[in-house]
């Protein structure tokens, strides 16, 4: 079974938000909700609980003479955010109920029949991916249509992605194609094209990957991501440490005491 | 038996296997078996209804009942994609505001009320006959004009040629309705 | 339609979407085309990865600017002079494709002596009527052209009427006498005048007027025509926002003329783009249900000018070209109609249709309609009470009906108007003074009913059905045909005139299914046609007869189903990237049409990497990628015989506008068009500006339908309404909403009305973004919350600071999210041809905070508009 991935490009996507209809439609997922931000034309907000493919819209000044595909500058550029299914994932490595699992295509799903609502998964994921919904509380995010991916289906929003800026595949292969894009882009005078794929960080790595103009940190992708449980060794030696003084520290204490009885008993 | 189930239980499993409780060996009854919901349906093969790039649509049905819609990865237009309407095209056929009933408002009524599909036809069919008759006009200054401008009919766009055919065909050919438009124009 | 129509003979797109990926540039213009049309825009960004250069000129930078090179915005309504500045760079600077223009276009043909140009009458061509405010257009026809005969009448125009009877191309006027001069240098010649009529509109008029710099213009220019030639083609796509003004079909025109120039017309990666907003707008005038046209642009026989059959087929008849067969298509259509009871002895039925005696369009009736004139009114999926210029009208002119009937997915603010407009909110009208009867009828899904649509590139697609409609829902032909079967009932035994046309009806087609659904493939069939009396399916256009032995409901889509079983428009199997066997494309399934302009005159193409079809010695026929179209045996060497000969045969081996009597593209339209044979740009009927061109305003036989319930602001620098105010759509909605507003996922996604500002109007009038702001024009005002943002930008026009406030229009008062009527904003206008309304440029206010509420509504619009409407 091959392990398969998103590359999400920026430079191709055209802020449609066809992947996050295509999204909900094929895997029920419900409206969150009819408020107007104001803030450009992004109205869904972030992805969460009942929005797993989210369009996050940049607006700058355009100039005019410049589109937004002119090398120099970017001017309102749009990429769509899913779940990045890490190699070391937080929200797996936290659930106690075994509802989460890594299917064989890679992928991190949350199994709704498991999952008791306990919450540990959100609070785990450096992406701020997992969300409770409001009626149960269960923990729901992208599933990587794993539904299809089983009979050999690309997953809804690259189906449905109109100028296929999510591209879904063999992750080994999705990352080759980046390295070219990114080549690509650079030579048509893209400078500020990068890959977001935080190979480096502890999360080891992530299946869903991206190609962005400029710091990724304003597509909300933190730089360097951190899977909480890195902090568990950290917590653990300080656990030890401040254990083993406060035994060494009740030992000192029982021995002193037994040095001043013996003293004491010997006067 | 008991050991069949003793199997099935996760720990021992991984004990088994030497996993460590995030693979196949948590996986329940349901993810083990989990299919599209697609999966073994009929397929109609479609267009778009929204604007007129015309992208190619997979209808998937059962039981006489839509299971989803999705984009036609065969067209040589649309390639399998679709923009966020035509990805809602089931929610189009299925939601909760969907008409399935004739309303019928009586003048200065403040109510809707239902009738019956056949009433309806025969009342239309009532009200169209009797304008026709008040108001055509077979000649005029001696030459035929063959007309009512006596009620009209609007939209067509979104409709199929087949019906706009049989609407200009029965609306003018034989009724001599004039006034007939839609929304194209350029 | 008469824009691409009178300039190469069809009204439809001249190329396919996917072929916009061999573009070497693309000018999207009058079109937000990745908003509107994302999955066509997908080749648009294929040609940009291949390295073709995208252009977005638009009074906003929306997402299409945001994936072009480059950005132009343009001060909404000036698009003639743009476009009419890239004419004048071709013709200054010699860019034109020479080969091209002498052999393929009228540019060699000379005018008479007597036309007079707008150069000479400061916005006027001769033959200006002020009385009757039209054109007698007879001055500009071809020099030698004889005079029509036509009584009372002068060619190419009738007494009434709009245009889409014009989009083959023109009146039939004979041009066999014509004279042309292949030097181009004779003063009266084509291209000579084109070129004194394009000389004003120079980068500095478009600095001055379209608020675009010169440089970013010159940056266009250079861009665009350095990509055509013979071994080069650029694209042009537009939509509405080209075609929604007052001078609509001019826009069109002045993109028609560039194209020729350049020689991007039949050629692979070239074209005119027309990209339409409804999934079957095209088959809706191809199959019209509009009132001046009969299937395949067959004019509607008009009182003034059809006073029998001779006339109307002597009027339409021409001598050369393909229209030369013009009874063979009536005739046939009369069959299709009437059956055996048309014949040569009933004049095959002429005199069951009936006659156009005025406007008839949807404004045109909507205001007999206010005036109590109409008993009643069918509206199949079409929502005007919020998708209609001039809400307020609209909305108040349906409770003066007797009947109104009503069919839809969904209950529509039409079919709801009576209980909860905004009319009926406010006090102005109530259910108990409307004495409308309203039949809400339940309309079936595209999943529920089989069926043809046509889209933007004439490709008929052929839907399946998958499940049947819920409860009582039926698909319109159902309503149609059951509806026809009770009133043929109601005639039958009524031998008054009236009842005959009715009662030849030929309307026995066969149901099935439960609801005894008509079956559609049975109306396809009868709209491609068959022999008569046996009933076998033609094939070809060429097969149709005037002699009553066929039956065709739309000469055009003749091919579609060309023998029993094999439903073309059904097809599968693309087995090409122009997609041959992938539906079915009219004409004659040709993907590029006038392609026979992809070869040089010697059948030869122009160039290795830009060949469609050629000439084949060996096998004496044309070949290529696409289905020629053209006749497929006639060489390129074939003489043309315009001068005396008849039929498309006296076009020849090389004229490639088939349908034109003289076989070329038409840079100067002699015939057919309402408002002048060359574009000329006019202010909008409401502008901020005076005309720095002319001194003529505006287009001068536009119909303002100025009346008390539809007034308008002063032509130029209204003091009341100080900025300019343009309408447009958003992805994530779908026009007057109807088919959006309903579902959940689209409408999160844009769940609210907002008006986008720039931050210096915004600072100017302190509105703040998420606050409400109040839009005022002439008709109406509107509250919208505020979106600022710096895609808006003032400009400066003639001198002055220009601000464009944008307004999408999808809102209305049911939904699962609503919002007021951006539509009641807009006045009811007619461009002449075509009679569509100006949404893209008029003229408004704009002030913090929201409308007035109730009775108080009318009093504080009128104190802000000092009218008493």
């Amino acid at each position: 079974m091959s392990i398969t991935g998103f590359l999400t490009d920026s430079t191709l996507c055209i802020g449609c938000k066809a992947c996050e209809v295509a999204c909900k439609e094929w895997n029920g997922v419900e409206a969150d909700g009819y408020d107007w931000s104001g803030y450009s034309y992004d109205n869904t907000g972030a992805v969460g609980a009942s929005t797993w493919r989210h369009v996050k819209f940049v607006e700058q000044t355009p100039v005019p003479g410049f589109g937004g595909n002119a090398g120099e500058l970017a001017s309102w550029t749009f990429s769509s955010d899913v779940c990045k299914h890490c190699e070391n994932a937080g929200c797996l490595e936290a659930c106690p109920t075994g509802s989460i699992v890594r299917t064989e295509f890679g992928g991190v799903y949350i199994q709704p029949d498991i999952c008791n609502g306990c919450g540990y998964c959100v609070s785990s994921c450096p992406f701020g991916v997992v969300e409770r919904n409001q009626k149960d509380g269960r923990a729901f995010k992208c599933t990587f249509c794993y539904d299809r991916q089983k009979v050999g289906l690309q997953p809804a929003c690259a189906k449905a992605c109109p100028t296929e800026s999510i591209k879904f595949g063999e992750l080994d292969q999705l990352r080759l194609r980046a390295q070219e894009r990114l080549e690509e882009l650079h030579s048509r005078g893209m400078e500020d094209a990068t890959l977001y794929d935080p190979l480096d960080s502890s999360v080891g790595g992530t299946h869903a990957i991206f190609i962005l103009r400029g710091d990724p940190r304003t597509f909300n992708l933190p730089p360097s991501p951190d899977v909480p449980t890195i902090y568990l060794k950290k917590s653990w030696t300080s656990s030890a440490i401040a254990g083993a003084l406060l035994l060494g520290g009740t030992l000192l204490a029982f021995w002193a005491e037994n040095k001043n009885g013996r003293r004491r008993n010997a006067r | 038996m008991l050991k069949h189930l003793l199997s099935k239980w996760p720990l021992i499993k991984q004990i088994q296997t030497g996993a460590d409780g995030t693979g196949p060996e948590s996986f329940s009854e349901r993810t083990r078996n989990l299919r599209p919901k697609n999966d073994g349906a009929d397929v109609a093969r479609s267009i778009c209804p929204y604007c007129a790039v015309g992208c190619g649509q997979l209808v998937y049905h059962k039981d006489g009942k839509l299971i989803s819609i999705e984009g036609d990865p065969q067209s040589p237009i649309s390639r399998g994609h679709l923009c966020p309407k035509g990805a809602d095209t089931y929610e189009l056929h299925t939601h909760a505001g969907r008409l399935k009933k004739v309303k019928y408002r009586a003048p200065y009524a403040t109510k809707w009320q239902e009738i019956e599909l056949e009433t309806a036809m025969d009342m239309v069919a009532e009200r169209v006959w009797e304008t026709r008759e008040r108001t055509f006009q077979e000649t005029k200054d001696g030459q035929p004009l063959m007309q009512t401008l006596g009620m009209a009919h609007l939209g067509g766009a979104t409709l199929d040629n087949e019906e706009n055919y049989l609407i200009k065909k029965l609306f003018a050919a034989g009724l001599g309705m004039s006034c007939i438009s839609n929304q194209a124009r350029i | 339609m008469p824009g691409l129509g009178t300039s190469f003979g069809r009204g439809g797109a001249t190329t396919a979407q996917q072929d916009l990926a061999n573009a070497d540039a693309i000018l999207i213009m009058g079109s937000s085309m990745a908003e509107n049309h994302p999955v066509g825009f997908q080749w648009v960004m294929e040609a940009r990865e291949k390295g073709a250069k995208i252009i977005h000129v638009d009074p906003r930078y929306t997402r299409t600017s945001a994936s072009a090179d480059i950005w132009v915005p343009l001060r909404a309504g000036s698009d003639i002079i743009f476009l009419g500045a890239l004419v004048h760079y071709v013709l200054e600077n010699n860019k034109q494709f020479h080969e091209y223009v002498l052999h393929y276009t009228n540019a060699p043909t000379i005018l008479r002596e007597d036309f007079r140009d707008t150069e000479d009458l400061d916005g006027f061509f001769s033959g200006w009527d002020a009385g009757k405010k039209k054109y007698d257009p007879e001055t500009w026809l071809y020099q030698g052209s004889p005079e029509k005969e036509v009584a009372g009448s002068a060619p190419g125009h009738s007494e009434a009427g709009g245009g889409h009877g014009k989009d083959r191309g023109g009146e039939a006027q004979d041009t066999g006498k014509f004279e042309s001069d292949p030097t181009l240098q004779h003063p009266r010649c084509v291209f000579q005048v084109l070129k004194r009529h394009f000389s004003r509109y120079t980068p500095e008029m478009v600095e001055r007027y379209c608020g675009v710099k010169a440089d970013v213009f010159l940056k266009v220019a250079k861009t665009f025509t350095s990509a055509s030639g013979p071994d080069k083609t650029a694209a042009i796509c537009y939509a509405v926002g080209w075609t929604q003004h007052s001078k609509g079909v001019q826009v069109i025109r002045t993109a028609a003329i560039l194209q020729l120039l350049l020689g991007n017309i039949g050629r692979p990666g070239g074209g005119i783009l027309a990209l339409r907003g409804h999934a079957s707008i095209q088959g809706s005038t191809d199959i019209p249900t509009l009132y001046d046209i009969l299937p395949g642009y067959l004019p509607m026989p008009f009182f003034e000018t059809a006073r029998n059959l001779g006339a109307y087929l002597k009027k339409n008849t021409s001598r050369t070209g393909l229209w030369s067969a013009f009874e063979k298509y009536f005739v046939s259509l009369m069959k299709a109609y009437y059956g055996d009871a048309a014949t040569k002895e009933s004049d095959w039925g002429f005199n069951w249709l009936p006659r156009v005696t005025g406007d008839h369009s949807h404004f045109g009736y909507w205001l007999d309609m206010a005036d109590g004139k109409l008993d009643g009114l069918f509206v199949m999926g079409q929502n005007p009470a919020v998708g209609a210029s001039n809400g307020r009208l609209e909305r108040t002119a349906l409770s003066k009906l007797k009947w109104l009937v009503v069919r839809d997915m969904v209950e529509t603010e039409t079919a709801s108007f009576w209980y909860d407009s905004p009319e009926v909110n406010r006090g102005e009208l109530s259910p108990e003074t409307i004495g409308t009867e309203v039949f809400l009828f339940p309309a079936a899904g595209t999943a529920e009913k089989e069926g043809t649509f046509t889209n933007t590139q004439r490709l008929l697609q052929y839907r399946e059905k998958a499940i049947d409609p819920p409860g009582d829902a039926r698909s319109e032909t159902w309503f149609m045909y059951h509806l026809g079967r009770r009133l043929k009932e109601k005639g039958k035994d009524d031998s008054r005139p009236r009842n005959e046309g009715l009662r030849a009806l030929t309307w026995n087609y066969s149901t099935e299914g439960k609801h005894a659904e008509p079956v559609g493939e049975e109306i396809l069939k009868e709209i491609n046609g068959y022999s008569l009396p046996d009933r076998k399916q033609l094939a070809h256009i060429k097969d149709l007869k005037k002699d009553g032995s066929t039956a065709c409901g739309a000469w055009i889509y003749c091919g579609v189903f060309p023998k029993e079983g094999y439903n073309r428009a059904l097809e599968r199997n693309p087995k090409d990237a122009l997609g041959h066997n992938w539906g079915y494309a009219w004409p004659n399934d040709c993907r590029i049409i006038y392609n026979r302009a992809s070869a040089r005159p010697d059948g030869q193409p122009w160039s290795e990497r830009k060949k469609l079809v050629w000439w084949d010695e060996n096998k004496k026929q044309w070949t290529g990628n696409d289905i020629p179209d053209y006749d497929k045996e006639t060489p390129p060497y074939a003489p043309e015989n315009i001068q005396n000969g008849k039929g498309v045969e006296a076009l020849g081996g090389a004229k490639p506008f088939t349908l034109h009597p003289d076989g070329v593209g038409w840079l100067f339209v002699s015939s057919g068009l309402k408002d002048g044979p060359l574009p000329t740009h006019f202010e909008p009927l409401e502008s901020v500006t005076d005309n720095g061109l002319y001194k003529q305003q505006s287009n001068p036989p536009a119909d303002k339908k100025v009346r008390p319930d539809n007034p308008y602001a002063e032509p130029s620098g209204d003091p009341r309404f100080p900025y300019v105010l343009t309408t447009y759509r958003l992805t994530e909605h779908h026009t007057a909403g109807g088919m959006s507003r309903q579902l959940s996922h689209l409408s999160e996604l844009q769940p609210e009305l907002f008006t986008e500002v720039s931050p210096e109007l915004a600072s100017e009038l302190g509105l703040q973004n998420g606050h409400y702001a109040t839009i005022i024009t002439a008709r109406s005002e509107i509250e919208a919350k505020v979106l600022v943002t710096s895609r808006m930008r003032p400009m400066q026009i003639n001198g002055k600071v220009v601000h464009q406030v944008g307004l999408p229009y999808h809102w209305g008062y049911r939904g699962q999210v609503t919002g007021d009527v951006v539509n009641d904003l807009l006045v009811i206008s007619e461009e002449p041809n075509v009679r569509i309304m100006e949404t893209k440029a008029l003229t408004c206010n704009v002030v913090p905070g929201r409308r007035a509420r109730g009775k108080e509504f009318l009093g504080q619009l009128n104190s802000r508009t000092g009218q008493t409407a």
